[in-house]
């Protein structure tokens, strides 16, 4: 019998199943270059924006309402989006948002992803009430749309941050708002999984020897729920970010001076009557684009790792 | 059968109470009672009187026993922000939060029933692939965005609808309805088709999964083998095993409309409780926002009683439960 | 002669995947007469249950029939339109899968199910099916039936349920019965009773049976043929005794004395070395080669035939003529 050399990781990379899916779906190969493009857009904003959309002293007043693809009157700048009423470049306010937009999206997905995992550990190997109260809450806040939750906790944040702060803390506060309306569909898939991992004899041997079961079980549950806490993820990032505009958009989120998308459309919303489109329309394109472009990447991840279907 | 029933509404109950506990948690904890009644001169001593008639001092049990007392009675408090009766202002914008709920609910159940039932059927088809797509949209826009876009082609430039408020109601003691003047029909359409998309995109999909995977089982298998047509294995064997899953999850979708109505309020200037919710949260009006938590609370709490009754209809194991082998 | 109730001629089944065509079922013969029983055994994966799967006419894409012939009473059934085959299924071809608790629609009565199916194929009005399913269950050994006609399949034991599907399965009184894994799921004691019963029903209706188990207990039992599949392919199929008493291909000799019998001596149980081959990598020539300990260089390059022997039928270059001849062939 000769020895049959071990695949290299690249090998088996490209031999997998993953890949092989993902070549052969066109829309998440698109999805995946378009979420890629806006991420790198988002990451290099200071770089690539043609102006510092939120120092006020790069901005000129005579450039406002200038039309998308337009020089400005003040600054002979080529406004690429149009400018609003103060001479803001939107394509630089873009960048901007998109960067909030996605910093929340991202923070809020790893806190809950944390939070999610580890309560949904703690449910599944310990058991017993605690598992039972663990898992009540979470499905009573999955049948809550996230928004209200998020808004609840927005609102109790809010009463007890004395109001100087709110500006400054409104980070911190959303990414927090979001994550903890999110956490539940993490717990249960990792609860499930634990459930199934802890009447293996292994663990029972280990806790024999007198090793903490948890440290063991965390190795060899994690690898096996990645596939879905990936496919939740990447449905979460989109969710995030659409419910950071909402709640931006309702006045109670990102604010002025650090806005994101939402807040620009909500910024947008006045001028739309008055004519000035595309102080909104870039801005909810964006969003859009965006959404849908994680969306379908989640869609076609969840298909390619269902088992299944392979 | 009994035992289902009770268990149903004793969990209830528990759901219930914890909703209370976090109001009640709100209201005592994060707002202060005493700084919205007293001034900014009052002295310590007077604060504590205060704080003593109120019962504020009391043990936490009896404050929340309290509490529950309160509201089972209507009686939510005052509204920090707008010195009334927060039942009083519960009870005036309820009818159009419901009106604007039930409607939107049902065009998303039928809509979203039909249409899941279709793609299901008909995968391959054109058609199907259209209205996939088109729901993928549906899930990736954020309501509001749709709010907006429809104000803006049907409202600001084509002026065929109203986007402000409900137009002109009907009162009927305390209620009031927008369905029986022209302008308030019309004042519907936008902020019903606007709630409805994204519940009707989420049942659909669901719908259509569901069966799909129903239609995988072996049961079905068997019934193909025996050479049962092809309507009565759709329509009447996999469409009943599909909706045993349907209805939990739709159930709780649409017991979730009423919340999910807050995005579409706003966009539209509705006067409902979401609208009314939001601008709490914006000002911190604790007694609004804990009150709107407990209403939200008890309508998902009625609606996972009635979707745990039709269970009940539908899955005929639940029904010999215990006794089940043989009779 | 009269003719076989089922002639399976060539069948090639192929499933289209993203890492290439698989041949699942790769030129596959074999005939049933009627009132007789053929069994088909393997290990996992081998296409037992895909063949039946592909005479009914059940196979789901990515697979397809790509060549050969089914034949029910002569005439060609792979080839009819959907709406011809769903009136065959049920009427002339009925089949048994193997979970009881599974097969049945836990939201419909035993009545439901039973009537329905009746009504689908004969003109029947809803009484006259009703007294011909509660006759029905009589037959396959259910007490009382009139009462328990009207219960829901988690209200019957597993044995009992396999009762109901082999009812059903029966209603329409077809000519060929394919039965796949039919005991596989049901406890040792209960499953005697399931074979026994499948038997006497195929013997008084003289129905054609197709049993599809890897448990060789049962094919010794009710079997009066037997065709031994590897790798989607027929290794060996003749008379029951002579398949399992005198098997000649060097796989069906492994598999027959890979099970442990009160009267052996020997001390450890015949093993075959390696598995069986995935779908992507089957080898040239003999399928069967890489683990064959017979093998020579003929096997490795030309797929062998099927070759008389007997009363079988054996795919293996070892009793071909010419080999036998030139000394590396085994005499009949």
């Amino acid at each position: 019998m000769t020895d049959i050399p071990r695949p290299t990781f690249s090998q088996r990379l490209n031999d997998s199943d993953l890949w092989l899916s993902f070549k052969a779906t066109p829309v998440a190969m698109v999805a995946a270059c378009v979420t890629v493009f806006i991420f790198l857009l988002a990451l290099f904003a200071p770089l690539i924006s043609p102006q510092n959309a939120f120092d006020p002293a790069a901005l000129n007043l005579m450039d406002g309402f200038t039309h998308p693809m337009e020089r400005g009157i003040g600054s002979n700048m080529l406004f690429a989006l149009g400018s609003d009423a103060q001479g803001r470049d939107m394509l630089s306010a873009l960048f901007y948002g998109t960067r909030v937009s996605l910093l929340v999206g991202f923070c809020s997905v790893a806190f809950s992803m944390t939070l999610g995992i580890s309560l949904g550990l703690i449910a599944g190997y310990v058991g017993g009430r605690t598992e039972l109260i663990i898992m009540r809450i979470a499905d009573i806040q999955l049948s809550f749309p996230a928004i209200l939750i998020a808004l609840l906790v927005f609102g109790v944040a809010r009463g007890l941050i004395p109001p100087n702060q709110h500006e400054t803390t409104a980070l911190f506060v959303i990414i927090f708002a979001i994550g903890l309306s999110h956490w539940a569909q993490y717990a249960r898939t990792v609860r499930a999984s634990a459930m199934v991992e802890r009447n293996k004899d292994y663990v029972h041997a280990a806790r024999l020897i007198g090793i903490r079961g948890l440290p063991i079980m965390a190795k060899h549950i994690l690898p096996n729920v990645m596939g879905p806490v990936l496919v939740i993820s990447t449905i979460n990032l989109a969710l995030a970010v659409i419910e950071e505009a909402t709640l931006s958009f309702f006045g109670v989120g990102m604010p002025v001076t650090q806005p994101s998308l939402g807040t620009l459309i909500r910024f947008g919303q006045q001028f739309l009557v008055s004519g000035e489109w595309w102080i909104l329309f870039f801005p909810a394109l964006t969003i859009v684009i965006l959404g849908l472009a994680i969306n379908l990447l989640g869609d076609w991840l969840r298909d390619a790792m269902n088992p299944k279907l392979r | 059968m009994l035992g289902y029933l009770i268990r149903s509404v004793l969990q209830a109950l528990m759901v219930m109470l914890a909703v209370a506990f976090i109001a009640f948690s709100m209201f005592r904890y994060v707002g202060d009672p005493v700084a919205s009644i007293v001034g900014q001169d009052a002295t310590l001593k007077d604060r504590q009187e205060l704080a003593d008639s109120l019962g504020l001092n009391d043990p936490m049990l009896l404050q929340f026993g309290r509490f529950i007392g309160n509201a089972a009675q209507g009686d939510f408090g005052i509204s920090y922000r707008q010195g009334r009766p927060v039942a009083a202002l519960l009870r005036e914008r309820l009818p159009a939060t419901i009106e604007l709920a039930v409607i939107s609910g049902a065009i998303a159940l039928i809509f979203g029933l039909g249409l899941g039932i279709y793609t299901a059927l008909r995968r391959e088809g054109i058609a199907a692939n259209i209205v996939m797509s088109l729901s993928l949209i549906g899930v990736s826009l954020p309501t509001f965005l749709i709010g907006i876009g429809l104000i803006y082609i049907f409202g600001v430039t084509l002026r065929w609808l109203p986007t402000f408020g409900r137009g002109e109601t009907v009162a009927f003691g305390w209620w009031t309805t927008g369905l029986l003047t022209e302008s308030g029909r019309k004042s519907l359409v936008l902020p019903v088709i606007t709630l409805a998309f994204f519940q009707l995109t989420l049942i659909m999909r669901l719908v259509r999964s569901e069966m799909l995977e129903v239609m995988r089982a072996d049961y079905i298998r068997f019934a193909r083998a025996r050479g049962l047509t092809d309507g009565s294995i759709n329509f009447r064997h996999a469409l009943k095993n599909t909706m045993i899953p349907v209805v939990t999850i739709t159930g709780l979708q649409l017991g979730s409309i009423v919340a999910f109505a807050l995005v579409t309020e706003t966009v539209f200037n509705w006067p409902g409780l979401g609208a009314l919710f939001v601008k709490s949260v914006e000002v911190v009006d604790i007694p609004v926002m804990g009150a709107y938590l407990m209403f939200v609370g008890m309508i998902f709490v009625i609606v996972n009683l009635i979707v745990d009754m039709l269970y009940f209809l539908i899955d005929p194991r639940l029904r010999t439960g215990a006794k089940s082998q043989g009779r | 002669m009269t003719q076989p109730v089922l002639s399976v001629r060539n069948l090639k089944v192929e499933f289209v995947t993203r890492r290439g065509i698989l041949r699942a079922i790769d030129d596959v013969s074999f005939d049933i007469a009627a009132g007789e029983v053929l069994g088909v055994v393997g290990e996992s994966g081998a296409g037992k249950s895909l063949t039946g799967t592909a005479i009914i006419g059940l196979i789901d894409p990515p697979g397809r029939i790509a060549g050969g012939e089914v034949l029910l009473q002569g005439s060609r059934i792979d080839n009819l339109d959907k709406e011809s085959l769903r009136k065959i299924r049920g009427k002339r071809i009925g089949m048994i899968f193997q979970d009881p608790l599974t097969s049945l629609n836990p939201l419909f009565r035993i009545s439901e199910q039973l009537i329905e199916t009746i009504r689908t194929h004969t003109q029947m009005n809803e009484a006259q099916a009703r007294q011909r399913a509660i006759d029905l269950l009589t037959e396959v050994g259910i007490p009382a039936p009139e009462k328990r006609i009207d219960s829901y399949p988690h209200e019957f034991s597993g044995g009992m349920r396999q009762r109901v599907v082999i009812a059903l399965a029966l209603a329409a009184e077809p000519e060929l019965i394919i039965a796949d894994e039919p005991t596989t799921a049901l406890d040792v004691s209960v499953q005697a009773q399931i074979i026994t019963l499948l038997k006497k029903l195929c013997r008084e209706r003289g129905t054609a049976v197709m049993l599809v188990t890897h448990d060789m207990g049962v094919i010794a039992e009710t079997a009066d043929r037997v065709a031994v599949m590897y790798a989607g392919r027929i290794a060996e199929i003749g008379p029951v005794r002579d398949v399992v008493q005198k098997a000649r291909h060097p796989y069906a000799k492994g598999l027959m004395g890979a099970i442990p019998t009160l009267e052996a001596t020997a001390e450890r149980l015949v093993q075959i070395p390696g598995s069986m081959p995935r779908l992507t990598a089957i080898p040239q020539g003999c399928a069967f080669n890489p683990r064959c300990g017979e093998v020579f260089a003929r096997c490795h390059i030309e797929r062998p035939e099927a070759i008389k022997v007997g009363q079988s039928d054996v795919a293996c270059w070892l009793y071909d003529k010419a080999e036998t001849a030139s000394g590396k062939g085994v005499a009949a």
